[in-house]
């Protein structure tokens, strides 16, 4: 209703300039408080003598500090609260960062000295106790682990895959949202991820103890134990993926007159497939450093042994905790043994999600992605 | 929801492969209930035994399980020790966890932000082992001045007080490392629900006036306030069943204790336990490790069951089944990985967010 309040065109451009800039801090005032307590910190700890870290929490608080005061001098109250929010959010994720990068620096550096070693990955060995003797005989090697890490795994992935999948099948395709049966199996497989590794462990124990009588240690009960945590895992992801598949599809092919098995392994899967590999590849990166339940499954052993049906078995994760836990007279020597056997373990959780994340690029739907 | 089934169903003629295919997937879905029982019914099997002894008198009167009248007494300080770790790491852990979420997903530029994400995830992907070695080799030695000094300069608060420990395996680098652990995974499921946060909510906010972190109060934080809260439980469910990093850390005992800083005086948790005194057990005593692996199931049922519960009463209202991703936060890395496709299921979450309140905003309705 102001249409006659067309103004002359200076006086209102002079205003709008000074309500945008005024009372405002320049746009890198946070750069130069930053680099200022970096600089100020810096001098503190040239004088008090060097910590990285001191340096880094001491900068942190004086730039939170000086943010705060000069906003809320220069600007108002609610501004110097949304920059010192800023900050401490800023703050949160490098905090993040921080154990990421020191565990990787970590295992690295104090694991390849072994794990790069040929020698160890394909050579039986670690410390071997006897509890008669009290002798122990220390090799090196992991050729031991490597090989029941990878059957304990192989075994869980191969009885948990088809069963995971089949269920997500049932759940996406067969069972309809609103029966019994799929509600109370969404939250039985929400209940099992929520299972402690430890439990599932002592389940596997349990079960074959109780069938084949105490000391029924083998890496097939490993692979049991490791499948109760695998198996909602692939549900999960599995389900998401074929919940993406689009309708349309579906019906197109009905339309053709073909049966919903062929519909399912036909169109359904093949789409979905992408996702359904990279949900098995992070399933096996999950369990695959699982230490608790393979320990209280499988035992642990140095002796090598590639019957996953009888006697114990060792893997990588067990490797590193027996390494440090019982470390033979060789102390050096068993806990470099234990980050050998940690470094090859990062190693291979690192190939399995690079192998997901190139499958899921590869195989990806057109249209999808 | 994917409900293939027409209105009115047609009956067509089933083919065997159809009549096998559908029950072996109906099979394995009824398996999955089995399993579950199974899980149930053999550790109460196996447990019962122990719960059921004198613990006065045979084998459960010495060794690892010595001193102790009956379960409960024995099971008592270890129910307390696992609560009392995972509150500490949660209690360091979750705000930390929301922070970055909220950096993720309202923060940082938003070209960067998936891989800032991701980076978080691989915290996930890292295998509990290798936590527990860098806690004791790193951790430990790196908490001491800072607990010497807490110790020294607050040593009347109950937690804080105690002989400071000389070794570093206290209660407090248990829960350090445990807050490390179940970063990734509230961060993960609070990022998603942060970014569902209706678009208009926002921008009603910022064209308020408010800033950032008020349209974060305002509009973000009571949208996201229950997938918060599920989040957190769901990392006080990982915390509880973390097992290696706490017993290779902490120097425990069994007994009641607040104390953080000192060796030989920290509660001890159940999954720590089981996996230090497992391997020089006896029969009996090992099913009196597994009756605490019971109540360790029990204790994470309970919270999972109450997460599940939240989301559920919940889920309706708010950004409906992607509402939480999955447990696991190697999984929504998965759903990342493989399903940017579920970006187009919301996707408010892929736009930009208004960087502040600029008058020439050219997104945004105009009415």
């Amino acid at each position: 209703m102001t249409a006659t309040a067309i103004p002359n065109a200076p006086a209102p451009k002079r205003r709008i300039d000074n309500s945008l800039t005024s009372g405002q801090l320049p746009r890198l005032f946070e750069v130069y408080v930053l680099a200022g307590a970096l600089i100020v910190s810096g001098v503190l700890f040239a004088v008090l003598g060097f910590s990285a870290v001191g340096w880094l929490v001491v900068s942190a608080i004086l730039y939170l500090l000086f943010v705060g005061i000069f906003s809320a001098v220069v600007e108002n109250r609610r501004q110097a609260v949304d920059r010192l929010v800023r900050g401490v959010v800023v703050i949160a994720f490098l905090l993040a960062l921080a154990p990421l990068l020191s565990t990787l620096i970590e295992v690295i550096s104090r694991g390849a000295k072994d794990a790069l070693n040929p020698a160890f990955i394909f050579q039986t060995g670690g410390s071997h106790y006897d509890p008669q003797t009290f002798k122990v005989t220390t090799t090196i090697g992991a050729w031991q682990s490597v090989v029941g890490t990878l059957i304990i795994t192989g075994i869980a992935t191969v009885i948990s895959v088809p069963i995971g999948m089949l269920t997500a099948i049932y759940l996406v395709e067969y069972g309809r949202p609103s029966h019994w049966m799929n509600r109370v199996v969404t939250f039985l497989v929400d209940v099992m991820t929520g299972i402690p590794s430890i439990v599932a462990g002592l389940f596997a124990f349990s079960l074959f103890t109780l069938i084949f009588g105490p000391k029924a240690f083998s890496g097939f009960s490993a692979a049991i134990a490791l499948c109760v945590l695998m198996i909602p895992i692939v549900v999960r992801s599995s389900e998401e993926m074929l919940k993406l598949v689009s309708m349309d599809l579906r019906e197109a092919s009905y339309a053709l007159g073909t049966t919903k098995f062929v519909t399912i392994t036909r169109i359904v899967l093949p789409t979905a497939i992408s996702g359904l590999i990279t949900g098995v590849m992070i399933s096996i990166a999950r369990v695959i450093g699982e230490t608790a339940p393979i320990f209280v499954a499988a035992s642990f052993t140095n002796n090598f042994n590639s019957n996953p049906f009888a006697n114990a078995m060792s893997t990588l994760p067990v490797m590193a905790y027996t390494g440090y836990k019982f470390p033979s007279t060789d102390i050096q020597g068993s806990y470099d043994s234990a980050w050998g056997a940690a470094l090859l373990l990062v190693i291979l959780v690192v190939i399995l999600n690079l192998i997901a994340r190139l499958v899921a690029r590869l195989f990806a739907p057109k249209g999808l992605r | 929801m994917t409900e293939s089934a027409a209105p009115r169903r047609m009956s067509a003629k089933a083919r065997p492969s159809d009549r096998i295919f559908r029950s072996l997937s109906t099979g394995s879905a009824v398996l999955i209930m089995v399993i579950l029982a199974g899980v149930a019914i053999f550790l109460i099997a196996k447990a019962a035994p122990a719960i059921a002894a004198d613990w006065t008198k045979g084998d459960l009167a010495s060794g690892t399980t010595a001193g102790h009248t009956d379960f409960w007494t024995y099971t008592g300080p270890l129910i307390w020790g696992t609560i009392w770790s995972a509150f500490i790491g949660l209690l360091m852990g979750a705000p930390v966890a929301i922070g970055i979420a909220l950096f993720i997903s309202h923060y940082a530029p938003r070209r960067i932000s998936g891989v800032l994400a991701y980076l978080v995830d691989l915290l996930a992907a890292v295998p509990s082992i290798i936590f527990g070695l860098w806690g004791i080799f790193t951790i430990r030695k790196f908490l001491l001045p800072f607990q010497e000094w807490l110790n020294a300069h607050a040593g009347w608060f109950p937690l804080f007080g105690g002989t400071p420990s000389t070794t570093g395996s206290t209660m407090f680098a248990g829960g350090v490392v445990l807050a490390v652990m179940i970063l990734p995974i509230i961060t993960s499921i609070t990022r998603e629900i942060f970014l569902q946060t209706p678009r208009l909510h926002e921008e009603a906010a910022l064209a308020l006036g408010a800033t950032k972190w008020e349209t974060v109060r305002l509009a973000v934080f009571p949208y996201a306030r229950s997938g918060m809260l599920s989040a957190i439980l769901l990392g006080l469910g990982r915390a509880l069943g973390e097992t290696m990093a706490i017993a290779m850390i902490m120097s425990p005992t069994l007994l009641f204790s607040l104390r953080l800083f000192t060796d030989n005086q920290n509660s001890q948790t159940i999954a720590a336990n089981i996996a230090l005194n497992f391997p020089e057990s006896n029969t009996l005593q090992r099913d009196a490790l597994i009756g605490t692996g019971l109540m360790l199931f029990v204790i994470s049922l309970i919270v999972n069951f109450a997460a599940r519960f939240i989301i559920g009463r919940t889920g309706k209202t708010g950004g409906s089944k992607k509402k939480v991703p999955a447990l696991n936060p190697t999984v929504a890395l998965a759903l990342d990985d493989a399903a940017s496709p579920l970006d187009a299921l919301h996707p408010h979450a892929s736009s930009a967010h208004p960087e502040g309140l600029k008058p020439s905003q050219p997104e945004g309705p105009r009415a």
